[in-house]
């Protein structure tokens, strides 16, 4: 069973490295949203120190929302969803795989991206720290939530913009949780407390993301 | 055994079938035809479980399909319309991770001479993307080469197909009937396989089968 994980994992990991293009665009398009921010705001330290997390965390949830939309269509379109759903194995644990395989090239170097240009903001080495840590527990978390929307949204016209709307509500405790956690840390509160839940919301998205993903798959393949 | 009980599918508004049952047996080949839209694919993707039907059951060795789930998937093999097979792998990568898919543990070498049997000598290494439909086509049929499915279940198989492929494919059903198998399939082709005696389902005027 772990084998059949395994191998939908080096698949899709296999499949994104020979189209490069869709894993460099989602990173681009974070780290200019990013960036653009301290551009039309000007160079207020203190201002921007304030929003740094904010700002952050909305383009790191942004950019899962823009990568997404491919997560299932491409093996939708060539039928390989077809066989996923007829293979003898739980559809949860191929869910499961595919999302690991999408984090790995969506959400990861996000998280590696973070804190470079959280020196722009002047974030202090601990909110950095932090940062990096909150988007580690979280951008997992936002790939399994927004696989649901995924899967339900498959084959529909304008699914994209659908799949934001249907996920965006969803992912508010991710974001309230990620941001609050940098901020307590940066005002010196602590964001222990904050990362607790964040865990939380990622080990039960964890369980049950792939099992209601994989029931709106069977819904939407048929 | 399969067993197919009163199925009625319903697509959009559209009726295709009703009240339509048969079964299949080791050893048997049952030909489903019928004109275009008359509801072959529909009715072949109801048997593999990918599709409810909104009236009858479907049995396996008398157990209904959708509480045997995973017992029953790993019995059965589908080829649809879409190869499924994906572009940017290489076909001993496809026919790999297929077969990891279907619980089957294939070596590298078994993976060469299945492809290899199946005509694409030469063409192990390269991306499909770069393939032919017909190659396409055949890297997706070497998973019946290797797989342990009693049932399978295909849909067009020849579309794409040239002559000698054509051939090995019968050759490779005839093959699995003889090993007790059983074979589901529709074709528009003119092909010896379904000539003589077997099962035959005509959809589109009532839907009963003749031997």
């Amino acid at each position: 069973m772990f084998e059949t994980f395994l191998a939908i994992v080096r698949r899709d990991l296999i499949l994104a490295m020979r189209r490069r293009s869709d894993v460099l665009t989602i990173l681009f398009f974070f780290v200019i949203v990013v960036s653009l921010f301290p551009l039309g705001i000007g160079p207020e330290m203190n201002t921007l120190r304030l929003i740094a997390p904010g700002v952050v965390w909305v383009a790191a949830l942004l950019a899962s929302m823009l990568a997404l939309e491919r997560l299932f269509a491409i093996d939708y379109a060539d039928g390989a969803l077809e066989q996923m759903l007829l293979a003898p194995q739980p559809l949860s644990l191929l869910v499961l795989g595919k999302v690991t395989a999408h984090w790995l090239v969506t959400g990861l170097p996000v998280v590696l991206m973070a804190p470079v240009l959280g020196i722009q903001y002047d974030l202090s080495l601990d909110g950095l720290r932090v940062l990096v840590i909150t988007l580690l527990l979280g951008t997992p978390a936002l790939s399994l939530i927004g696989a649901i929307g995924a899967a339900l949204t498959l084959g529909l016209r304008g699914g994209g913009v659908l799949v934001s709307l249907l996920v965006l509500p969803l992912t508010i405790p991710v974001l309230i949780f990620g941001a609050g956690a940098v901020e307590a840390t940066v005002s010196g509160l602590g964001g222990e407390g904050h990362m607790s839940m964040l865990a939380a919301i990622l080990v039960l998205s964890m369980f049950f993301a792939p099992l209601a993903a994989a029931a709106a798959l069977r819904v939407s393949v048929e | 055994m399969l067993e197919v009980v009163d199925l009625e599918c319903v697509r959009g508004d559209r009726r295709l079938f009703t009240n339509l049952s048969f079964s299949l047996s080791k050893g048997e080949l049952l030909y489903l035809y019928g004109h275009n839209g008359s509801g072959k694919t529909t009715l072949m993707r109801a048997v593999c479980g990918l599709l409810h039907p909104t009236e009858g059951e479907i049995r396996w060795d008398g157990e209904p399909i959708r509480e045997l789930s995973e017992e029953y998937t790993r019995e059965v093999l589908y080829i649809g319309h879409k190869n499924g097979i994906k572009d940017d792998l290489t076909a001993l990568e496809n026919l790999r991770i297929l077969s990891t898919l279907d619980g089957v543990h294939m070596t590298e070498e078994q993976a060469w001479d299945a492809l290899e049997r199946i005509g694409l000598r030469g063409f192990e290494d390269l991306p499909t993307t770069v393939l032919s439909q017909g190659q396409k086509r055949r890297v997706a049929l070497a998973r019946l080469l290797a797989h342990q499915a009693k049932l399978w279940i295909l849909d067009e198989p020849f579309t794409a197909l040239d002559r000698a492929a054509v051939e090995l494919l019968q050759q490779v059903i005839r093959e699995h009937l003889e090993q007790g198998g059983m074979a589901f399939l529709t074709t528009h082709q003119e092909v010896e396989l379904t000539e003589g005696q077997v099962k035959r389902l005509q959809l589109g005027e009532g839907g009963q089968v003749s031997v």
